[in-house]
């Protein structure tokens, strides 16, 4: 008998070829007699180009051509984020090369096009480019106000967005209130850094017009319209195939001014034309992420009850969002989601996003979900110590009431049932909590600083059409599954949703497998090409499992149905008779079998032996996508304890625990592995990462040695845990998982890191958490305690030890 | 610049096989590898130093590729993951690198393969800390690290005979 194939531990198929060097990268297709590309590069954060010289360039060896702008004109339209139902005062379009103007470090002005990268490099160094500096407006805070310079000459504005959520602030709770606790957090600016940088191969034919692309992207249903839109060729004349993909974590979402740039000159030439960003820069162009600035105000009754969230987001988006889905997505949801897991009555949020001379935003795991869980778990954790509550114990007392039911909240959140007492529980009985604090208390008296912190998250998964389709932009936001069975008895499926390592394809072999009684190694599941996926959105808001495993399963039952009603023809026996099991139909009536390799070769070369006008149609293709519900909300819980060196403000994790409700778990080897790779982009945030620029808005840490990433040394070993709450929207039942980690990993440990601090009269309120920042806070906290010891900043007394 | 050579000879044993040929004095050995011999089980991460997904081995030292350039390797014995791969080398660590899935997007994996079979080689099971100290030249964005670790520890403890 086969074994069930859903929730177990199933190896991904593709690990084999991995681990043999043999995957296959943009980089790694060999294209001969392509042309590589490397950029100029803008040198300031904002100049108007005067000139670009490209003569000496252009006679430098390899060269066949140099491109700018005005190359391009005719062939190319500017990248326009318009979104009409936000009503944004500030439309954003650039061209892909600058034309005139340039508003950010790094910004491509204009193409070098060699016989190989070292010639382009060579050779762009020679272009040259005459700049008129223009006032650079680089931090979000100063950009917002109405005398700011402006990022990009001619608008009226840097405003992109001010828009707000919920009608009702409670203006009357907060003045009845028992207690008003206010919390502020500040997220620097990130990066994802996936290893493998942004690649493109782009194949124009000048005779049937037809343009060919791979390149390193999650989404290539969405880049097809792109360039179909972009370069106006008819989109069934453009193919975009993504072979394997060295991580994207939503940095590889958007359409580039580089990647855009390739396949205009591949169209311009008619040649093949490829790219490979270098990581200096990757760090200059690829969207940046999480800038933001959010204070939150929280209104407490008597007996500890929320009655009223307030929130104030500041977004940084950069010069322009980016294309197509906009950047304004990350403010949004910060502003939208926060005091999401709690009930309360009253919820007003203003959010606004401002255009920087930066490099654009854009999605990173989680869009703003991590700034709202942050903002909401330590604005309950101020509550906590102002009122002199259990952390734990005020979240239990005012979660939503929903592990039955779906409600709308006062933000307007559509949320389905969900668990989150039931995380809580597990995750305290997991960490020991009551032990912890114990100890806690009992190493504060040897000076030992250890703090334990907690967040409750929700993660909005599996999302449908109504966020970009309502805004007219080109994203599918189905997934889909073409099957077949095939002529040896095994099972071939195209799926619409991609995998960047995530291992959605064994997902949906496992579901596939388990529907039609095989095991999951006899079903073949390919994906990422337009010429032969079903159309979908690829990965984006953890929809590959939830979505497109959805799909799978639609698609497997139907082709069962056509594989049972062939073999009751066969066998000649009811179709309720026979069971499906171990690749092969049985018949208990007639004790006859029929394997799947045999009826498939009936119906692929024996029709003569079915009855005519049976021509066997053993192939099936269903689609899904969330209708009558806008997403499938995901919840989970993580603890984290940590020690704090208040000598040299170093931060060292000693616990972090996972407790995650992703529905029904179809692969928890893999599931495990998207929680633990999350939770530690979400530490590698809170502890280090940060795009630094200047005054003057240069980058000034744009390398892999500069830019701090977690590290093997620094990390601690991830406990997890499920709670399974199975989807009711889907006959599959699962939600999604790849943002969750990140989500609710970082919030726990600034919470953890802020219950350390909190003995010695300090918090964090800005992220990264570098260790100057750590003795500056408890500088800060000594002084607040002593102001007559102010100028003795090192020497820091404990509150209560 | 325009004083050094356009190309220099070198001679090296890739994976076994003796190779000889022109390169330019700039190019470095895993783009050599990558672009000449068609060997792209080694990857491009960083191009500075840092991330270890070039990883190869030369002269029986694992090294990164992107610092150490082609001419640096005449008469030496280089050995790629695909060398590894083919000799057997390192199977029971592919085996347990799938088995647990210890990597995701896989880039980092042929790095993170020729640093963890240097650990390997050595006389004792290593703890884990010494593990992730190990591997604290080379970057992986996607796992977390710690599938990697246990992966390691486990075929440390086979092939030491001691318990899982």
């Amino acid at each position: 008998m086969t074994q069930p194939q859903v929730g177990r531990a199933v190896p991904r198929a593709d690990a084999r070829r991995l681990v043999a060097g043999a995957g296959c990268y943009v980089d790694d297709i060999s294209t001969p007699g392509a042309l590589h590309v490397a950029f100029v590069r803008s040198t300031h954060a904002h100049a108007a180009i005067l000139s670009i010289d490209t003569a000496a360039a252009a006679l430098m060896p390899g060269v066949v051509r140099v491109v700018c702008a005005t190359d391009l004109e005719g062939i190319c339209k500017p990248m326009q984020v318009a979104m009409p139902a936000l009503q944004m005062p500030t439309a954003s379009a650039h061209f892909p090369l600058a034309v005139d103007e340039v508003c950010w470090h790094g910004a491509p002005v204009a193409a070098i096009v060699a016989h190989s990268r070292a010639q382009a490099e060579d050779a762009a160094e020679h272009v040259l480019v005459e700049y008129d500096e223009l006032p650079a407006v680089v931090d979000a805070e100063q950009a917002v106000r109405p005398d700011s310079p402006r990022a990009v000459r001619g608008r009226n504005s840097n405003l992109a967005l001010d828009r707000t959520f919920g009608i009702d602030n409670g203006a009357a709770s907060f003045a009845a209130a028992a207690t008003v606790v206010e919390q502020r957090i500040v997220f620097d600016r990130q990066t994802g850094v996936p290893l493998e940088s942004r690649g493109i191969i782009a194949s124009f034919s000048p005779f049937s017009r037809e343009l060919a692309v791979h390149m390193s992207h999650q989404s290539p249903f969405q880049m097809r319209e792109v360039f179909s839109d972009l370069l106006s060729l008819p989109n069934h004349k453009v193919r975009v195939s993504c072979p394997d993909v060295g991580g994207a974590f939503g940095l590889k979402l958007h359409a580039y001014p580089e990647e855009i740039t390739v396949a205009a000159i591949a169209v311009l030439l008619g040649r093949t034309i490829r790219f490979q960003a270098d990581r200096l820069e990757s760090f200059l162009s690829d969207t940046h992420a999480r800038e933001a600035v959010g204070v939150a105000r929280l209104a407490l009754d008597s007996a500890g009850r929320f009655l009223a969230i307030d929130v104030e987001v500041l977004s940084g988006l950069g010069a322009y969002q980016a294309y197509p889905r906009g950047s304004i997505g990350e403010g949004l949801h910060m502003a939208q989601m926060v005091g999401a897991p709690y009930q309360f009555d009253h919820f007003r949020a203003r959010m606004r996003a401002v255009h920087q001379n930066k490099s654009p935003t854009g999605a990173y795991r989680g869009v703003g979900q991590p700034l709202a869980c942050t903002l909401t778990e330590t604005l309950v954790d101020r509550a906590a110590r102002t009122i002199g509550e259990d952390p734990a114990e005020l979240r239990r007392r005012n979660y939503l009431s929903i592990e039955r039911s779906s409600r709308t909240t006062p933000a307007g959140l559509e949320m389905s049932a969900m668990s989150l007492h039931a995380c809580l529980d597990t995750l305290l009985a997991m960490m020991h909590y009551e032990d912890l604090r114990r100890e806690q208390q009992r190493l504060r008296e040897q000076r030992i600083y250890r703090g334990i912190g907690m967040a409750s998250f929700i993660e909005l998964t599996g999302v449908g059409s109504a966020v970009y389709g309502a805004n007219q932009v080109a994203v599918p936001a189905q997934e889909g599954c073409s099957i077949r069975l095939e002529p040896s008895g095994t099972v071939l499926c195209h799926s619409s949703a991609t995998d960047q390592g995530q291992g959605v394809r064994t997902g949906v072999a496992q579901i596939v497998a388990q529907t039609l009684g095989i095991d999951a190694a006899d079903v073949t599941v390919r994906a990422g090409d337009t010429a032969s996926s079903p159309v979908g959105g690829g990965a984006w808001a953890s929809r590959g499992i939830a979505i497109g495993g959805q799909a799978a399963l639609l698609a497997a039952e139907e082709l069962r149905g056509k594989i049972l009603e062939l073999g009751a023809r066969i066998l000649k026996a009811p179709a309720e008779q026979i069971d499906i099991a171990d690749g092969a139909l049985r018949c208990a009536a007639t004790a006859r079998t029929l394997s799947f390799a045999e009826l498939a070769n009936i119906a692929y070369f024996r029709q003569h032996q079915l009855p005519p006008g049976s021509c066997p149609e053993l192939s099936a293709t269903r689609h899904y996508v969330s209708q009558g519900f806008p997403y499938l909300t995901a919840n989970g819980m993580v603890g984290c304890l940590v020690e704090t060196d208040i000598e040299t403000g170093m931060i060292e994790i000693l616990r972090l625990c996972v407790v995650h409700d992703c529905g029904r778990v179809i692969n928890p080897l893999l599931v495990d592995e998207q929680i633990r790779g999350g939770v530690v982009q979400g530490i590698g945030g809170v502890l280090y990462e940060h795009c630094e620029y200047s005054e003057s808005g240069q980058l000034s840490n744009g390398t892999l040695a500069d830019y701090l990433v977690p590290m093997a040394g620094e990390l601690p070993d991830i406990e997890v845990a499920h709670v399974a709450s199975a989807a009711a929207q889907t006959s599959l039942g699962a939600k999604g998982v790849g943002e969750a980690g990140t989500i609710g990993g970082g919030a726990a440990l600034w919470n953890a890191v802020n219950d350390a601090l909190a003995a010695l009269g300090a918090a964090m309120e800005q992220q990264p958490f570098s260790p100057d920042r750590v003795l500056r806070a408890l500088a800060e906290g000594a002084r607040a305690r002593n102001p007559a010891a102010a100028t003795a900043a090192v020497h820091i007394d404990p509150v209560d030890a | 610049m325009s004083a050094s050579p356009k190309s220099m000879d070198v001679a090296f044993v890739v994976n076994g096989t003796a190779v000889s040929e022109a390169v330019a004095p700039r190019t470095t050995l895993v783009d050599f590898l990558r672009q000449r011999l068609g060997l792209t089980g080694s990857h491009v991460g960083c191009e500075h130093g840092v991330c270890g997904a070039c990883h190869v081995r030369v002269d029986g030292r694992v090294l990164r590729g992107c610092l150490f350039l082609a001419v640096q390797a005449d008469g030496a014995e280089v050995q790629t993951i695909e060398g590894l791969s083919a000799s057997g080398e390192i199977a029971d660590l592919q085996e347990v690198f799938v088995r647990r899935n210890a990597m995701q997007c896989g880039f980092c994996t042929p790095g993170m393969l020729m640093i963890a079979a240097e650990v390997l080689a050595r006389s004792e099971v290593p703890s884990r800390a010494a593990i992730r100290d190990a591997l604290s030249g080379n970057y992986c964005r996607c796992t977390g690290y710690q599938s990697i670790v246990d992966a390691i520890e486990e075929v440390a403890r086979a092939r030491h005979g001691a318990a899982a």
